[in-house]
């Protein structure tokens, strides 16, 4: 692929750099809150030196949960994603103007929720199961982000087109592919979010409606709730996939067998909700199965990802002079913070991706279902596996949206392993306690039912959580730094790897998505056609609004 | 070039065949422990409508109900935060049916040490069924966030020796 002309994209560059502005506050909020409750597990109550701001552990709570897991990861991806499938497409987007105005609307939305979640008004978690009645400013909001995501994907299509009636013959490009499959399997994904939202909990929240149906709102939430998981993902396997082995020093393996995992995921990813629901009543366990069935099927393009980008990394260990079957992960460019942050995540994914294997079986789902386990296991997937990766990402990235070079690389890199042990002994914690019963989303310092034998493990909580929190600040001095004060150069962007067994060895069928849609619309219809239809004529269940914190 | 494409191809295969055979064999022994070993997951039970929770069938009477020889229905009520009945009394060995539901918000019955692990939604009937073969105090807790005193949430299973 030839070098794209990076100074045609200046204003895809500000763009990006403009969502990233609005991730990082997100970030730095998430991780300050994030401290106090790992303290807290640890027996140093800050809370009650936080009150004029935080007003409780579960205010605190869920403005972790929400800046981290909503706000970060949304304002990230729609500032990479997009940005990578103009480099690959070599052309700006379709509409730039498109483009400010998603922005701008993503931030008014992003403020408009944000005020009631700072002033104590949506203490409802990151879940906002009704009838925990938030401000209905907290719904609007989180629903313009949302609609503001589905300008993204247009964007990202129109840019498509454009570029494919220049190129009627060509492959879509490797990064443009997974830029636009990411975008569509969340719009797909995200209508069960904007149904809940749009049609039960914003003319609930307003006071145009009398009740709620919990569980049908709850349905949709999960609809959406697991998919989002792989909205994260995506753009993280579009860097490993495609940067990464550049980065590495060699190629990527196989570029047919990464579109057919990326599309795989677009037909996969959504009717897996109710592995969230095990343990819900009303929904029969034989439907319950069949997400069950669906959760494994997704298994199957989490296997080719991950053989097909440690074969990529391989490939450049062994072109440094790595020898053996496993040494030559050593000779792996660890110096650079980029690929030194992404190959950690990477590593913590593997036992993410087991745990998450776990939650999934029905059976042992019984053992772990809201306990602290689930807190471990998350925290090893979107916190680490997807966190440190887009934290590698901006290594590389925001000097080149800045055009300075990183402040320092060292800094960077000791940043990326304190990150990586301070989450190995926190989530070490969380798995171990979630088996003895400790439950999640609870004030454990002040639980009424504690276990002493919590008591050998609660330190790491603390321990773990203040290594990350240093972690982070230290990647927020970095990033600050290297925009405000590095001497350093501009570097070069990161090019796009070229492939071992390259795209022209792709079947056609793997360049086309209607196909994939018609099927993906298929699946979708059986996971959850009867059991939503059944809960919607459930009439009995309409329940008014509780404010409980 | 030929060559090396077909080393490839067989790379490619080594690999996608034991990722089919992995998740199908996981599948496998999930099936066989949802239909041979009897690990059930609550399904349909019933609705009800919980602004006249205290005037329906069962939950107008929530406690312990003995339905057989050493069997037992337990109809619990959750409201924030406690748990109707707080607490039940049953014999070792009983098998006990948690018949369970929410008055206001959505809440959680987990007994870590009886394998009982479930969401109790307003409007929903949760039902589920366990065994306590040793006697002994089994807690109870909510395990869903219900609000600001959630952490004090819990109840108990008091399993009585038989004499």
């Amino acid at each position: 692929m030839a070098p794209v002309v990076d100074t045609d994209l200046g204003a895809e560059r500000r763009l990006t750099g403009a969502f990233f502005l609005v991730a990082f506050v997100a970030l730095f909020v998430g991780v300050v809150t994030g401290l106090f409750q790992g303290l807290s597990h640890a027996g140093v109550d800050l809370y009650s030196w936080l009150t004029p701001l935080v007003k409780s552990y579960y205010h605190g709570l869920s403005l972790h949960g929400v800046m981290n897991v909503l706000v970060w990861t949304t304002f990230f991806i729609c500032g990479f994603v997009p940005f990578m499938a103009a480099r690959a497409y070599q052309r700006p987007l379709a509409s730039r103007a498109l483009g400010w105005a998603t922005f701008g609307l993503m931030v008014v939305g992003l403020l408009i929720a944000g005020i009631p979640l700072l002033q104590n008004n949506a203490t409802v978690m990151f879940t906002f199961y009704p009838p925990m009645k938030a401000h209905w400013a907290f719904y609007v909001g989180l629903t313009l982000v949302v609609v503001g995501t589905w300008l993204v994907t247009l964007n990202l299509v129109l840019t498509h087109r454009a570029w494919r009636r220049q190129h009627p013959k060509a492959r879509t490009p490797l990064p443009a592919m997974m830029a636009l499959v990411t975008f569509i399997m969340w719009t797909i994904a995200s209508l069960g979010l904007a149904a809940e939202m749009l049609v039960l909990l914003i003319p609930w929240s307003l006071g145009w409606v009398q009740g709620v149906n919990p569980l049908l709102a709850r349905t949709l939430f999960w609809f959406t709730g697991h998919p989002i998981v792989y909205f994260w993902l995506l753009p993280v396997y579009l860097s490993w996939y495609t940067l990464v082995p550049r980065q590495a020093g060699g190629r990527l393996f196989s570029d047919p067998m990464a579109r057919a995992s990326f599309l795989l995921f677009l037909l996969l990813s959504t009717p897996v909700g109710f592995h969230h629901q095990y343990t819900d009543p009303g929904i029969e366990q034989g439907w319950k199965l069949v997400h069950t069935f669906f959760t494994f099927a997704v298994f199957f393009p989490s296997l080719l990802t991950f053989f097909n980008v440690v074969a990529s990394l391989e490939i450049g260990a062994r072109a440094r002079g790595g020898k053996g079957l496993i040494a030559w992960f050593g000779k792996l460019p660890w110096g650079d913070p980029s690929l030194a942050a992404q190959v950690l995540a990477m590593l913590t994914f593997t036992f993410g991706g087991i745990g998450g294997l776990i939650n999934a079986s029905h059976s042992m789902n019984l053992l772990v279902h809201n306990t602290t386990y689930i807190v471990g296991h998350f925290h090893l997937t979107v916190g680490t596996a997807v966190t440190l990766s887009f934290m590698g990402i901006t290594y590389w990235l925001v000097p080149v949206l800045v055009g300075r070079g990183l402040w320092s690389r060292r800094l960077a890199l000791t940043q990326a392993w304190l990150w990586t042990v301070g989450m190995a002994l926190f989530s070490y914690a969380l798995h171990s306690l979630g088996l003895q019963g400790m439950p999640r989303r609870t004030w454990i310092a002040m639980a009424t039912y504690t276990q002493p034998e919590w008591g050998e493990l609660t330190p790491l909580i603390g321990i773990g959580g203040a290594i990350m929190f240093v972690s982070a600040m230290l990647y927020f001095l970095n990033l600050l730094l290297t925009w405000l004060a590095s001497q350093e150069p501009a570097p070069i962007p990161v090019e796009f790897a070229d492939a071992v067994s390259g795209p022209e060895a792709a079947p056609v069928f793997l360049d086309r998505l209607r196909p994939w849609l018609v099927l993906s619309a298929i699946f979708i219809f059986v996971a959850y056609a009867p059991t939503l239809i059944h809960m919607i004529l459930e009439t009995s269940a309409n329940v008014s609004g509780f404010r409980v914190w | 070039m030929a060559k090396n494409d077909t080393t490839l191809y067989l790379y490619e295969l080594a690999w996608i065949l034991p990722s089919v055979a992995l998740p199908v064999g996981m599948l496998a022994a999930l099936l066989v422990t949802a239909f041979g070993a009897h690990i059930h997951l609550p399904g349909q039970a019933a609705t009800l409508d919980p602004a006249h929770i205290d005037t329906t069938s069962p939950f107008d009477q929530p406690g312990l109900v003995e339905v057989g020889v050493g069997r037992y229905e337990a109809r619990i009520i959750a409201g924030i935060w406690f748990f109707n009945p707080p607490e039940i009394r049953v014999p070792e060995g009983s098998e006990v049916t948690f018949v369970g539901t929410s008055r206001d918000v959505i809440h959680g019955l987990f007994l870590p040490d009886a394998d009982v692990n479930v969401m109790l939604i307003p409007g929903q009937v949760t039902r589920i069924t366990t065994r306590f073969p040793k006697a002994g105090e089994y807690t109870f807790i909510c395990h869903e966030y219900c609000g600001l005193a959630h952490h004090t949430m819990a109840g108990k299973v008091i399993v009585e020796p038989l004499e």
